[in-house]
């Protein structure tokens, strides 16, 4: 249940310290912690549309934290710590779910790359376990681990800790609580340009008018390129659609979460019951929010080669979220090369997991004026020096 | 109650059915619900506060009476069949999956230049204009017959009859039953499911134009206690009454907002049921002398303000003009708030919605893509009094129900706004209104006029519509993709041979390639090392037939393959073959394969197995977007060719026996004849033993591959799979990409320094210099070999220097990725990317494992004949 | 399911096609004269409008051809190639 109150409707004042760009996960978060952290509590969220309302409302809400390489692994097991006790922290039950990621295996190759990651998870203090098909069976009663499926499982990770959360009550949840320590939270207010002073950007210029900053900071997933643009700088990101639905409500019936790259399906089934799916993403550019329906049909004919038992489920919505693809799978953020201007985008299909760690460490950023540890291999730079965090092998549908 | 007469059920056709296990008659033409309502069955009670709820409409639109039928969970009652047998369970608004869908669903495409959505009054219109012209029409209707609303209109089914037997006359126009349009996508690509026995047909079609006459859903009140049994849509019961000749109730309230729900009362009143219309406009319109003289009542300027009655409605309280109230008995109350147009499939396409003050509702605005609404679903109906709430006499607001599949009230709205919440979407986010199985349909517009009430605002704003528009089955959407058909098994001419012998397969790609091939009680294990030890000691055979393979023809192939291998092939010479290497522009491992040069204007390229199709789309790529200029054409030959490999120390005497010219030297080919058949045969080695490639047409590979099977029989030939190339050439350190590389690695880290030319410009060389890329201490392919000679490393162990303490975060060197138990060196041994690895060579590093630790000494990646001697035989 | 204007073959489904990104990036004549920066920002970073969006198609389940379109990524309308 919700609380009675969630937040204030101001009108924008005409100058902050901080002005964040997007009033999703990720911004509302970095207003938080912001506030919470670092003391800077004349802040203000602008949105163009309606809070949470972009992909935040969008995800699939899959919450893990075994990436493959170290940056990774400790920019979202970060993330996890917070997870865990950010229900308590914003007094907001986020109906943080810990009910366990399983990713599948379908080849020799999936193998090897899943028994790397577990070691790797271990040594890097992320849990992690490998199970043979007849351990994915005992978790996962309903996966199909028979060898007569066109590509059977050959075993799976397990991350125990890995699970849900609810998105509108984790979006509400720091929004209510960032309001609460003084952030301005202005919805319906669509930032069309940038106020410079020489090189500096030193405020936006938006449809309710100008307003200056001391630091702007854009978290604006899907249209990151776009309001960059507005200011001179080009990103290594390309948007695209990123499809996902839901079935009507169902009795319990699916207990974990489960992922498998090589057929292109994760599903998990959510608190009031229904099943939640997603894909791969739709290989177009696009600001559309909308796929293709052959990307659905791909997608839930995988989900019935894993889950036989889904057959007489149905479809009851489906929708597209703009995700911002980045070279090498792994997001961006920091300062750019626009002084006063921060950017924080390109985390892909995976942003959701992240949304505390990536408030955490945007904060960070903006108030020192530079990267916090854990956001420093993520900077622009690294497209320069050839230094990528590159996870494609472990995401290629990762989310 | 069921009538006497009427309708358009069948008499001579009854039919039993059963209803959480109570059983019922019907007849044919009857849907479920409305065989329930004609045995006053109840729908399932609500979701979270288990109040008893009964039918309220009779289609899609439906928000209580969900069944579950068999396996099939989430049904609206109003839109299953009746059948002989059915046996349904009402749910409480959340059904259950128990079994498989063995279900027969298909797709299929059609193109068409009109396609004309919705059999009603202006669909039938519309695709008889169009089809008289000749075009190509499709009509698709969800109704098990085309109709619509006139099926609830007896004295327009002459016209029907008509009209549906001169659309059967056109041979270009073809109609669809039972089935839903619930997609409308990008190029006017839509979608529809059609029912079908024993399972579905999906539809796709791509049309010219699209006619939406989708028509449009009658909306409820909202009052206090408008969920109870007994109150259901005007419009609803007269379909009841008309189309199956069930009267819903003897007793009739009917409250309303416009005309069109004068046309149940005076139904209601024909059928013999005492009829009083509550109407809430001040003024009574023309129609109300009519229902006055055939026996019924109007009150003008009156509502319901209330209900009473359990579990089913026994009376409501009406409220005047002068705010008086009157208590009322009844059975039944129909009500009207109005209609919505269904907008949904028009607002799919990317339309835009207009609110329309007179109807109060949403209207298609303008058009993204060719398509037209027509009739109600343009907004074509009676105008209304808007009336979103009715207020109750004490003021509550917590049984005023606006999604009652949701057990959602006006009272929820009010706490949303109450919390700051000003937008449509978060109000329905935090009170769950319009999630549910009808998504909306009768509830969506009325939330928003409560909204804009209770926000003060003049109109309710605008929201948009998702597919589907309707629930579609899962397994409709997955089709024939399933099993077998989900993704094509490539096999190689050679298959059957491998599936005779009892052959161990592994997917790769889509290929089904013999992994090995144990004999009667062997392991896997000893199966590889005596494979192994064949090739090694005797001769091997394998099937390469898999092994992607790319013809590059013309003047400038050669140098066209400069620019895209790292090593050069221009001058390579004709009968000569030579490996090379590819990057990515961002300089990291790409792709292997040896390549032999045909004739002077001709190469032959091989690539790894599952990459064959992105090699050569990475060749096209830069051809036709780069280099136009170059006269260079790429042709797939990969199944075209079959390819069996030969190898080990008596290969040559087993190609010779074939009778076959050899090739001269290591890295070269021959084209010649093995048993009357053209082969090309190379000497190409991924063992580094003496080794022949014999390379036929696929149409001779089993054959041929008998005949060597034969030619070797008197020495022992060994067929072997995927694991013993695996280990053979592990031996010898060569890299697997994609096993060994992970699209981090270049070709320097791998040691290969050799193949990477200094003299020529090739695709992702300017990477390797970057500050990163060039760091002398990234991840080098290096050797490992286990301190204990028994000890196998997994692949994918991680590597740390000896001394690191195991408290995480732990620093990671490098992982192992390669791992094998070999029958040459009669150990163990691994290869592993490893940071600095080639300082480290001598070193031991650790490989914490969950319940030990494994040892290992950093080696040269090369465990078998460094010096090469063993490939010339 | 886009409606995809071949050039070749006309307007076929998008899943014959392939995707290839931004059109009109050409591949530098000489790579070893940039800067790393350069080189960085060809082979990573490509416009993303919002709007008309010059970009690659390759009809792989066809001619196999690539081609030059103009999409407006906001509505997936392709438009005249200027």
């Amino acid at each position: 249940m919700h609380p009675d109150w969630l937040w204030r409707n101001p009108s924008p004042k005409w100058s902050y310290d901080v002005v964040i760009v997007g009033a999703g996960g990720h911004g509302l978060a970095t207003a938080y912690y912001l506030a919470r952290e670092h003391g800077i509590t004349n802040v203000v969220v602008l949105e163009k549309g309606w809070l949470a309302g972009g992909n935040m409302a969008r995800n699939t809400t899959i919450i893990r934290s075994n990436y493959l390489w170290d940056e990774s692994a400790a920019i979202y097991e970060h993330a996890m710590k917070l997870w865990e006790g950010l229900s308590d922290e914003l007094d907001y039950d986020i109906l943080f779910s810990q009910r366990g990621v399983l990713n599948l295996a379908h080849t020799l190759g999936d193998v090897r790359e899943g028994v790397r990651r577990v070691n790797a998870n271990r040594l890097n203090g992320v849990d992690a376990e490998w199970l043979t098909p007849e351990q994915v069976a005992e978790f996962c009663p309903i996966v199909d681990v028979s060898p007569d499926v066109r590509y059977p499982v050959l075993g799976a990770t397990l991350q125990p800790r890995g699970g849900i959360a609810k998105h509108d009550h984790v979006a509400w949840a720091y929004a209510r609580a960032a309001d609460r320590l003084g952030v301005d939270l202005v919805q319906g207010c669509e930032v069309t340009g940038f106020v410079r002073d020489g090189d500096r950007v030193v405020g936006v210029n938006t449809s309710r008018g100008p307003i200056r900053a001391g630091a702007v900071a854009l978290a604006s997933a899907g249209h990151s390129s776009v309001l960059a643009s507005l200011a001179g700088l080009r990103l290594p990101i390309q948007s695209h659609p990123l499809q996902a639905l839901v079935s009507e409500l169902l009795e319990p019936v699916h207990p974990c979460v489960v992922m498998s790259n090589h057929v292109h399906v994760y599903v998990s089934q959510a608190h009031k019951g229904e099943l939640v799916l997603g894909a791969g993403i739709d290989p177009f550019n696009s600001y559309a929010q909308r796929g293709s329906v052959h990307v659905v049909e791909h997608q839930l004919a995988a989900a019935l080669e894993l889950f036989p038992v889904f057959g007489h489920a149905h479809v009851l919505r489906t929708w597209a979220g703009i995700v911002d693809t980045s070279p090498d799978a792994s997001p961006i953020v920091g300062p750019t090369p626009v002084p006063g201007l921060y950017v924080n985008c390109g985390w892909g299909t995976g942003g959701f997991k992240a949304t505390p760690a990536s408030g955490w460490v945007y904060a960070h950023t903006i108030a020192h004026g530079e990267p916090h540890e854990l956001n420093r291999p993520f900077g622009l730079d690294r497209f320069t020096t050839g230094a990528l965090v590159d996870e494609h092998g472990a995401a290629a549908v990762a989310h | 109650m069921r009538l006497p007469a009427g309708g358009r059920i069948d008499r001579n056709a009854p039919l039993t059915f059963s209803v959480d296990g109570v059983t019922h008659t019907g007849y044919r033409g009857d849907t479920l619900a409305s065989a329930m309502l004609a045995h006053g069955v109840l729908a399932g009670p609500s979701i979270h506060f288990g109040r008893p709820r009964g039918i309220v409409a009779a289609g899609v639109e439906e928000p209580n009476a969900l069944v579950q039928v068999g396996p099939e969970p989430m049904l609206p009652a109003t839109t299953v069949e009746l059948t002989d047998g059915l046996d349904a369970r009402t749910l409480a608004g959340r059904g259950r999956l128990v079994a498989p869908n063995d279900g027969y669903y298909d797709k299929t495409h059609a193109h068409c230049d009109v396609l004309v959505v919705g059999g009603g009054r202006a669909g039938l219109a519309a695709a008889v204009e169009a089809g008289r012209s000749g075009a190509r029409v499709v009509l698709a209707d969800e109704q098990p017959e085309l109709g619509g609303s006139l099926l609830s209109a007896p004295d327009t089914w002459e016209w029907l009859d008509t009209v549906v037997a001169e659309l059967a006359s056109f041979p270009e126009t073809r109609v669809l039953t039972r089935a839903t349009v619930f997609g409308y996508y990008d190029h006017n690509y839509l979608s529809i499911a059609q029912r079908r026995p024993g399972g579905g047909r999906l539809w796709h079609v791509r049309a010219g134009r699209v006619v939406l006459a989708t028509g449009a859903h009658e909306r409820p009140l909202v009052f206090a206690g408008n969920d109870r049994p007994g109150v259901m849509l005007a419009g609803a019961v007269r379909t009841y009454l008309n189309r199956y000749a069930v009267r819903p109730g003897q007793r009739a309230v009917v409250c309303t907002t416009n005309d069109s729900a004068y046309a149940t009362a005076l139904d209601l009143l024909e059928s013999g049921a005492e009829v009083l219309v509550a109407d809430v406009r001040p003024e009574p319109p023309a129609l109300a002398g009519v229902v006055a003289s055939a026996g019924g009542s109007v009150r003008s300027g009156t509502v319901v303000a209330g209900t009473d009655g359990t579990p089913r409605v026994a009376s409501v309280l009406l409220r005047g003009p002068d705010g008086r109230t009157e208590t009322v008995h009844c059975d039944l109350v129909a009500v009207s708030g109005g209609w919505n147009p269904v907008v949904h499939l028009h607002s799919q396409a990317g339309g835009t919605l207009r609110y329309d003050e007179s109807l109060a509702a949403f209207v298609p605005d303008a058009s993204r893509q060719a398509c037209v609404s027509v009739g109600s679903a343009n907004g074509e109906l009676d105008p209304v009094h808007a009336l979103w709430t009715v207020p109750a006499e004490d003021g509550a607001w917590d049984t005023h129900f606006v999604d009652p599949q949701r057990d959602a009230t006006v009272a929820d709205v009010l706490r949303a706004t109450g919390a700051g919440m000003r937008s449509a979407e978060h109000v329905k986010r935090y009170t769950t209104i319009g999630t549910a199985h009808d998504q909306g349909k009768t509830g969506g517009v009325a939330t928003l006029g409560v909204l804009a009430e209770a926000l003060g605002a003049g109109t309710p704003g605008p929201t948009t519509f998702r597919p589907p528009y309707t629930p579609v089955p899962f397994a409709l959407l997955a089709g024939r993709d399933r099993g077998a058909l989900h993704d094509p098994a490539r096999v190689t001419p050679i298959h059957s041979w491998h599936v005779a012998r009892g052959a161990q397969f592994e997917n790769v790609g889509q290929w089904r390639r013999p992994w090995y091939y144990p004999l009667p009680g062997e392991t896997m294990t000893e199966a590889v090392l005596r494979e192994c030890r064949a090739a090694r000691e005797g001769v091997g055979v394998q099937d390469a037939s898999t092994l992607g393979k790319i013809e590059l023809v013309g003047p400038d192939a050669g140098e066209f393959l400069n620019r895209m291998y790292t090593n050069a092939f221009a001058k390579l010479p004709v009968g000569t073959a030579r490996y090379g290497m590819m990057c990515t522009a961002d300089g990291m491992v790409f792709d292997d394969g040896v390549v032999l040069r045909l004739a002077r204007d001709r190469y032959l390229a091989t690539t790894t197995t599952g990459n064959a199709a992105a090699v050569l789309d990475h060749f096209e790529e830069w051809l036709q977007t780069e280099w136009p200029d170059l006269r260079v054409y790429c042709t797939s030959v990969t199944e075209q060719w079959a390819t069996i490999a030969v190898v080990g120390p008596l290969s040559g005497r087993v190609v010779g026996a074939l009778g076959a010219e050899l090739p001269p030297s290591f890295m070269s080919f021959v084209d010649t004849t093995v048993r009357g058949v053209p082969a090309r045969i190379a000497r190409i080695s991924f063992s580094g033993e003496l080794a022949y490639e014999v390379n036929v047409a696929g149409w001779h590979g089993l054959a041929v591959w008998e005949a060597v099977m034969a030619a070797g029989e008197e020495f022992g030939i060994t067929p072997y799979g995927t694991e013993t190339m695996h280990v053979l050439r592990a031996e010898k350190g060569y890299p697997i990409v994609g096993q060994d590389t992970d699209g981090t690695v270049t070709p320097l880290d791998l040691g290969m320094d050799w193949i990477v030319s200094k003299r020529k410009s090739f695709v992702g060389r300017r990477s390797l210099r970057r500050p990163d890329t060039a760091r002398p201490d990234r991840k080098q392919l290096v050797g490992l070999l286990p301190v204990d000679p028994d000890a196998l490393l997994p692949e994918g162990a991680q590597l740390v220097a000896p001394g690191t303490p195991l408290d995480p975060p732990v620093p990671m060197i490098g992982h192992v990725t390669s791992s094998y138990r070999s029958a040459a060196l009669g150990r163990t041994f691994a290869l592993a990317l490893l940071r600095s690895g080639r300082d480290r060579l001598g070193q031991v590093v650790h490989a914490p494992l969950s319940d030990r630790t494994i040892e290992a000494t950093v080696t040269e990646p090369v465990f078998y004949d460094p010096e090469g001697t063993r490939r010339d035989g | 399911m886009l409606l995809i204007p071949c050039p070749w073959c006309g307007p076929r489904d998008e899943v014959e096609f392939s995707y290839g990104g931004a059109a009109d990036v050409a591949y530098p004549p000489d790579p070893d004269a940039l800067s790393d920066a350069e080189w960085g920002e060809y082979v990573f970073v490509r416009d993303n409008p919002r709007g008309p969006f010059a970009e690659r198609w390759v009809h792989t389940a066809g001619c196999r051809r690539w081609f030059r379109a103009v999409r407006d990524t906001a509505t997936h309308e392709f438009l005249e190639a200027p």
